[in-house]
């Protein structure tokens, strides 16, 4: 069968079952964007391109699928570069496909040419310039297995117009045959059985359990480890939700921000067993004094983590759900040998930080709007498996610290790039994965600014998204940090509540615009929301300015210094 | 010269592919790995090609390096030669200022090295060396004095020491067995 690349390539994608788009068209791409009409796949049509790529990963967040997003050349290409980086940091697989100007101009400073795989090689996995048509499938197939196999992340496809143009003979390669590309999914089984010996030997242990296990869907096997050896377990702030905060064996988020049973008993633990985590250094602090006493076991696909931030003793390669099961397998034998170690002193001392120093804030009647408060309102009136998704900054850390959550996948955010104006994008493709479920977004009013005009997207495609504007009319995080590190002096953080007006801009879009600014309406305007199932709505809740994100631990500070906030008194120690 | 940095080598096959030199050099300078000297060449082979890479030991442990370099797609297979372990070669072309009354000690010099002179001006030759990186840098100090025109120099290249074991003993034990 004779296609055009064009044809080949919306069939390749049609292969890999790809159901949903995330795009743009232009110049460079216009021959794919033709045979897409008589496509199975939906195409949803962006404002801005970076909305394409963050749709992209909230869809994959969301579903657990790659999430495919399509631009053209030049400037389109470069306006993806964030969203690209953004899932490689956070190892999203995205699948990019860019146009390009055609191959026989490439490099002659062609209208809207720009080197799109040289730009992109350091935020992709890996990524491709087509040069021949025939390679198209080909091409296809090993981008999507790259992206999603392994340690996942975004690839980028980059294919000339004239390519796009020229026949093939069609064929779907039945496999992959990458040489220099082997993931390493089971962990090795001495490893295992030294883990093992080495949890049998704890006395203050602590999972630390990141983003791979919900990449790897390893929840149902991290709680039975957990139960089978009773060790707590914090999660980050990319594996929030990987165990149900109302498990007595969650203490919720470590680091930075994380709250002090976490952070403490980190710190104080005589052993780390990391899933899925890779030591970032919002988790650590500063490194030469984190957890100084804990012997550590790491547990991750991607062997250039083991031992990249804080030395391994016990290093595992491989996929975090399997290894967590033999690992399970291995700790019971143990038992069986030597019984449980008993770490109830441990679990004391981890009950009494806990109700000393829980998460506080006050919400003084009739004072001006917490927006913790807020945070906890909407948990308490949206359904369990609701999912929740963030920018970054003040808002994101008060959303991660105070949501209860109760499933896997119901918390996406942009955490190791921390790109702000991720909330909006990414929660419409969250949506568009799971309308099954409600989707509220928490956002700043700074980040909300950055890429609201995907709620035009989201308004024309009837995607019924909800954003809680956290209006505190400052960049929030940056002034707490120019209040506490810079003597109180203020430079360029100020934004103004009032302008624009939130209202009127959700309704100019096509949205249901809200405004709440006193704690008594806050519940009565979450259910008005709740109820709108048509089209998306905005909040804007107008929230006190001075809160600031509490407990903290300096940049570059140690875990131990960490600061607890006004609620505990003088210094907050 | 760059005999002396305390260094790793690095033989990486990839696959013969445009862009794969781009990449590795690229990992280099995002990771903060410093590249002593690199060498690409083909292999016996045509898919695959084989970079000789020399990396500052003190820039980045090598555990690091050489998992980073593994995660790119396009190589195949890294191999490290400790600089004990292995056989190590470069290659120098330096031109060097040799008037009249100059020239009969740097082909004096040519001579000890047992390098070549490849070109011959009037004022100025050029001069072939080929070994171990320090016998290059002692060549290239020594007519130093004379004047350096310029100089090339390929980067070193190197395969691991073939192991001395008595093989023909192993063959008759196997035979007996």
């Amino acid at each position: 069968m004779k296609l055009t690349g064009a044809q080949a390539l919306i069939k390749s994608l049609e292969m890999e079952q790809v159901e949903v788009m995330f795009g743009l068209p232009g110049g460079a791409i216009l021959p794919v964007y033709d045979p897409l009409i008589d496509s199975s796949i939906r195409h949803i049509l962006v404002r801005h391109e970076q909305g394409a790529g963050h749709m992209a990963s909230g869809y994959a967040h969301a579903t657990g699928r790659p999430g495919v997003a399509m631009v053209t050349s030049g400037p389109a290409a470069t306006n993806i570069v964030t969203p690209l980086c953004d899932a490689y940091m956070d190892s999203v697989p995205i699948v990019v496909i860019t146009g390009q100007v055609p191959y026989a101009v490439i490099g002659s400073d062609a209208f809207q040419e720009c080197d799109t795989v040289g730009i992109t090689m350091p935020v992709t996995k890996h990524n491709w310039l087509i040069s021949d048509a025939q390679d198209i499938p080909r091409v296809v197939r090993e981008a999507f297995h790259v992206a999603t196999t392994g340690r996942p992340g975004p690839v980028l496809v980059d294919l000339p117009k004239d390519v796009a143009n020229t026949p093939m003979d069609w064929y779907w390669p039945e496999k992959v045959d990458l040489p220099g590309y082997k993931p390493n999914v089971k962990g090795h089984p001495k490893q295992i059985k030294d883990a093992a010996r080495v949890i049998q030997e704890a006395q203050r242990p602590v999972i630390y359990a990141g983003g791979g296990i919900l990449k790897s869907g390893a929840s149902k096997v991290l709680r039975e480890l957990a139960e089978v050896t009773g060790i707590p377990i914090v999660t980050t702030l990319m594996g929030r939700g990987g165990i149900p905060d109302e498990h007595p064996l969650c203490l919720g988020m470590p680091g930075m921000h994380g709250n002090y049973t976490a952070v403490t008993s980190m710190q104080r633990a005589d052993l780390l067993i990391a899933l899925g985590a890779r030591f970032d250094d919002r988790v650590t602090g500063k490194v030469a004094t984190f957890a100084p006493h804990a012997k550590v076991i790491h547990v991750d696909i991607d062997p250039a983590e083991l031992g990249k931030v804080r030395h391994a003793d016990v290093p595992i390669v491989g996929d975090v759900r399997s290894v967590i099961e033999e690992l399970t397998r291995a700790v019971k034998a143990e038992h069986l040998k030597h019984e449980r170690p008993d770490i109830s002193q441990w679990m004391a001392q981890i009950r009494a930080w806990q109700s000393d120093y829980p998460l506080k804030y006050k919400q003084e009647e009739g004072g001006p709007l917490k927006p913790q408060y807020v945070i906890e309102r909407l948990r308490e009136n949206t359904p369990d498996d609701c999912i929740l998704v963030a920018g970054v900054g003040q808002h994101q850390m008060w959303a991660s610290q105070l949501w209860k959550f109760k499933h896997p996948n119901t918390w996406i955010n942009s955490g190791g790039l921390g790109t702000m104006g991720y909330a909006v994008p990414a929660s419409v493709g969250a949506k568009v994965g799971r309308p099954d479920r409600m989707v509220w977004a928490v956002d700043g009013d700074g980040c909300f600014q950055m890429t609201a005009q995907e709620l035009v997207t989201a308004a024309a495609e009837r995607i019924p998204v909800k954003i809680a504007i956290l209006n505190n009319a400052y960049l929030g995080m940056v002034r707490q940090w120019q209040e506490l590190f810079y003597e109180e002096r203020y430079s360029e953080v100020y934004l103004s509540p009032d302008l624009p007006d939130y209202v009127k801009w959700a309704e100019a879009m096509g949205c249901v615009g809200m405004r709440v600014d006193n704690a008594d309406d806050v519940v009565t305007t979450i259910e008005k929301a709740n109820e709108i199932d048509d089209r998306p709505v905005v909040v804007d809740f107008r929230t006190d300015w001075r809160e600031k994100v509490y407990p903290m631990v300096p940049a570059g500070a140690s875990n131990d210094d960490i600061i607890l906030g006004p609620e505990f008194g003088e210094g907050g120690r | 010269m760059n005999g002396s940095i305390p260094h790793h080598i690095l033989t990486v096959t990839t696959e013969n592919k445009p862009g794969v030199l781009s990449r590795v050099a690229g990992l280099f300078s995002r990771r903060g790995f410093n590249i002593v000297s690199l060498a690409v060449s083909p292999t016996d082979d045509e898919r695959f090609s084989r970079m000789t890479i020399v990396v500052d030991a003190e820039s980045a442990p090598l555990e690091q390096v050489v998992k980073q370099l593994n995660k790119l797609v396009p190589v195949i297979k890294i191999t490290e030669v400790a600089p004990t372990e292995g056989v190590e070669r470069e290659l120098m072309m330096i031109t060097v200022r040799a008037t009249a009354d100059a020239r009969s000690q740097v082909t004096e010099l040519t001579a000890i090295f047992e390098a070549r002179i490849v070109d011959v001006g009037y004022e100025a030759m050029t001069i072939m060396v080929a070994g171990e990186p320090d016998k290059l840098d002692a060549f290239s100090d020594l007519v130093k004095q004379f004047g350096i025109v310029e100089i090339q120099r390929t980067g070193r290249i190197a395969l691991p020491k073939l192991s001395r074991q008595p093989t023909r003993l192993r063959a008759v034990k196997t035979a007996r067995g």
